[in-house]
This record gives C-alpha cells, sequence and structure tokens, in this order.
C-alpha cells in the first residue's frame, strides 16, 4: 500500500500535474516495469526532438541531443533484456498516464518560441526526471524481480540523476 | 672498419635508451558513468588512453584544456601527457563524472 501510494504521488507530482487514476493493485511486475521504464525514454526523446526543432539555443540543442543519445542508449539495452529474458513489456495505467501526460505537455509547449520555450523545455527537463527518479528509486527499482533488470533500472537511474543535476544546470543558465 | 661502426652506432642508441626511459601507455576505464582509477604514476611522455565500456557517448575534457577526447561507446583514445601537474577532467556530456590524473617530470 505504502509503495502504491508512494509511485502515485511520485507521478502525481510532475509537472503537468495531470492527475491520473492508479488501481489499487499489486506492485508491477518486470513486464509493467519494463514497459513503464521504456515508455519514460521514449517521452523524454519525444520532448528533445521537439526542442531540435525548435530551439536556437547551442546549450540546450547540445542538451536535447544528448538526451535522445542516452535514453536510445538504455533503451536498446532494454529491448535486447527484454528479447533475452523472453519478456513482452506489458502496457499499464501508469505508462498510458505517463504517455498522456507527455502529449499534453508537447501540445501546450507546440506554441512556445525563442527563450520562452527554452525556458519551458528545460525546466521540464528537471521535473520531469525528478519524477522518473523517484519512481525508479522508490518503486520501480526494488519491485523488479530480475536481477539483470533491476541492475538496468538502476544504470538508468545514475544516468538520470546527472540528466537532471545537467537539466538544473541549465535552468540557472538561462535565468 | 664496418664492426667499430656498428659498436659506436650501439653504444649511441644504448646512451640514448639510458637517457630517455620508454614511454609508458596507461588506460583508464570508462563503466557505468563512472571514469576508473587513474594510474599511480605518470610522467611527462607518457600516454593516457581512455577505454569507453560504457553504453554512452563519454569524453575526457581536461579543465585546463590540454585535453579533450570524444569517446565514443565501447571506443577508446589516448594523449601524450606534456607538462607536470595535476590535471583534474570531466566527462562534458555528464558534468557529475569527475577524475584526476597527476603527472611527474
Amino acid at each position: 500500500m505504502f509503495r502504491k501510494l508512494s509511485i502515485a504521488a511520485a507521478l502525481a507530482a510532475a509537472s503537468v500535474g495531470v492527475a491520473f487514476a492508479q488501481p489499487a493493485a499489486a506492485p508491477p511486475n518486470d513486464a509493467q516495469i519494463a514497459h513503464i521504464a521504456y515508455t519514460a525514454g521514449v517521452i523524454d526523446i519525444a520532448a528533445a526532438n521537439q526542442a531540435l526543432q525548435k530551439s536556437t539555443n547551442p546549450q540546450v540543442r547540445a542538451f536535447a541531443e544528448e538526451m535522445v543519445r542516452d535514453h536510445k542508449a538504455v533503451n536498446d539495452k532494454a529491448l535486447a533484456l527484454v528479447q533475452q529474458l523472453h519478456v513482452t513489456p506489458q502496457d499499464n495505467p501508469t505508462s498510458q498516464a505517463l504517455t498522456a501526460a507527455a502529449n499534453q505537455k508537447l501540445a501546450a509547449d507546440a506554441s512556445l518560441t525563442g527563450h520562452a520555450y527554452d525556458v519551458a523545455y528545460v525546466e521540464n527537463e528537471v521535473a520531469y526526471h525528478k519524477t522518473v527518479n523517484g519512481a525508479l528509486a522508490s518503486t520501480l527499482i526494488p519491485d523488479a524481480q530480475n536481477a539483470q533488470l533491476k541492475a538496468l533500472l538502476q544504470t538508468g537511474l545514475k544516468l538520470f540523476q546527472m540528466h537532471q543535476a545537467h537539466a538544473e544546470q541549465l535552468a540557472a543558465s538561462l535565468k | 672498419m664496418r664492426s667499430l661502426w656498428l659498436t659506436a652506432v650501439l653504444a649511441a642508441v644504448s646512451a640514448l635508451v639510458a637517457a630517455a626511459p620508454p614511454a609508458k601507455v596507461y588506460q583508464v576505464v570508462i563503466d557505468n558513468l563512472a571514469f576508473g582509477p587513474a594510474p599511480a604514476v605518470v610522467h611527462v611522455g607518457d600516454t593516457v588512453r581512455w577505454v569507453n565500456d560504457d553504453l554512452f557517448l563519454h569524453s575526457a575534457t581536461a579543465s585546463d584544456h590540454s585535453f579533450d577526447l570524444t569517446l565514443q561507446p565501447k571506443g577508446s583514445g589516448g594523449v601524450v601527457m606534456k607538462r607536470a601537474g595535476v590535471i583534474s577532467y570531466i566527462c562534458r556530456y555528464h558534468p557529475g563524472m569527475k577524475g584526476q590524473i597527476v603527472v611527474r617530470k
């Protein structure tokens, strides 16, 4: 129950502020955890691709390129791992809620330009990485059963913490 | 006559070798978003080679701008240490990754 509450709380804290129902069910299984982690990467790549279309700030663009490169590397590794383990990632309410919230954010940011867009993108990157890192540390890593999946999630957490720090530095420099 | 000349050349070569110990190559392995341990002793003229065993693109970027190597995943790159001192370096993509090389004369 506590864990269930903590992931709901972590995800509700996302900057997009979209509340979504988390059914009172068992903790996520490995197939769902893999899906959530993969989805979180896809979302960040989509946000970075939007930034590469819209931003002209070299630092923001370099950060976005790093997000595309690093999240793709983790997701490629995750895909190889689920194939090796014969696990089919399983869609679930958390993945769906993350995707819905991210699409709303992409649509909202589409109307912004210049400095306003850069600030919105980078501040959301801080909040988004913070949220995903909270979910990884409090729920996804502890709940993962397979040791290789757990290890990959731990690498993901270390990487995303660095991304969060980088986004925080960048956000400060944009002020 | 020829053997005298050869002896002279050999003597000269061995004197040179004695004067300058051969340069060495040291490795720093990058894995799981961290630089591995630095070699204990590096002298001017030695090479430090970074081997990126990680999934991610990294760099070895000196804070004194003396080197800036881009290191592809599973790739490597090296640089000859040209002056003595303590050289701090980071990964420019993941600034939380930090390392240090101590170079002696």
